[in-house]
């Protein structure tokens, strides 16, 4: 494939990207949530 | 003075539960990873080469469906911020979902800049140019980044919700100055071959098949990621009414009112 690591880094740039955000969404929910009692999540 | 802070409410074995997760999300994060496989699938091996630009047609299917979900997200924000400002409640729930989906949107712009970079570097050979298209695309971004610099802002819940909500509804409107930026002005990107004026579709079946699995997926994307930033909002601003409550409580137990 031509300029293979040009689209292979796009798509690692993307994935790493939505990895990153996810690992930094779920640690702040975990770390807020615990200091919270649950009936204040309305999602519960 | 007595340093106050709130309550710990359960143990790092409770993490799981104690965070923001729910059947649902976790049903929408695995459909989610499901479809993502499907993309990489489709983009980088079923999917044929492009007659004009060769392999370089491959970043589109993460490039498009990473540009769709900002818009996406930056509509939404409007929307919610309209939601805020002109609900006769004014609630707060629709200022975090407004935030939440902002922060998304700011992401993945920030992803179609570089990956539409590292497509122009193959087909244009230079990662960037003042065209009108990346110059709109940059401008909105950093209109985000404001958005986002403005929540942070001090200020009471009602303050942040009231600026942001303001701000969210006049930077939506770059959207259409970005998307027709191509044909207002002569620009090196290529138009819209979907969703272009004329309606007239000309790509490959296989090729926006796998647009529409991107699209499906980056849209499942977006869905996980709001709800759970905006439940960790939320958390927030419970966190912050709480510490609130108790520094009034202990000064007034300080000054004898209590």
């Amino acid at each position: 494939m031509d300029d293979a690591g040009f689209i292979l880094g796009s798509y690692l740039l993307t994935f790493g990207a939505m990895v990153a955000f996810a690992w930094r969404t779920i640690r702040i929910g975990r770390r807020l949530g615990r200091q919270v009692p649950d009936e204040e999540k309305h999602w519960r | 003075m007595t340093t106050t802070t709130p309550t710990d409410h359960g143990t790092a074995s409770e993490a799981g539960r104690a965070g923001t997760g729910t059947r649902a999300t976790r049903v929408i994060g695995i459909a989610a990873i499901v479809m993502l496989a499907w993309l990489t699938l489709f983009g980088l091996v079923l999917s044929p080469a492009d007659r004009d630009q060769g392999e370089a047609v491959r970043i589109m299917y993460v490039h498009v469906p990473s540009v769709w979900l900002a818009y996406l997200a930056f509509v939404v924000t409007a929307v919610a911020s309209a939601g805020h400002l002109f609900g006769r409640r004014h609630s707060l729930g629709f200022d975090r979902f407004a935030g939440a989906s902002a922060e998304v949107g700011v992401v993945f712009m920030a992803v179609t800049l570089v990956s539409g970079m590292l497509w122009g570097r193959i087909t244009w050979g230079v990662y960037w140019q003042w065209d009108a298209r990346l110059t709109t695309t940059a401008l909105l971004f950093l209109s985000y980044v404001g958005y986002l610099a403005v929540r942070s802002l001090e200020g009471s819940h009602a303050q942040r919700a009231r600026r942001s909500a303001v701000i969210g509804l006049l930077a939506v409107l770059e959207i259409p100055l970005v998307h027709w930026s191509v044909r207002l002005w002569r620009s090196l990107h290529q138009e819209a071959t979907v969703l272009n004026t004329d309606l007239d579709v000309q790509i490959d079946g296989l090729m926006l098949f796998s647009l529409f699995v991107g699209v499906i997926a980056f849209s499942l994307v977006f869905l996980w990621f709001v709800l759970h930033r905006s439940r960790a909002m939320a958390l927030a601003d419970s966190m912050d009414d709480r510490r609130l409550d108790l520094a009034v409580a202990a000064r007034r137990a300080e000054t004898g009112n209590g």
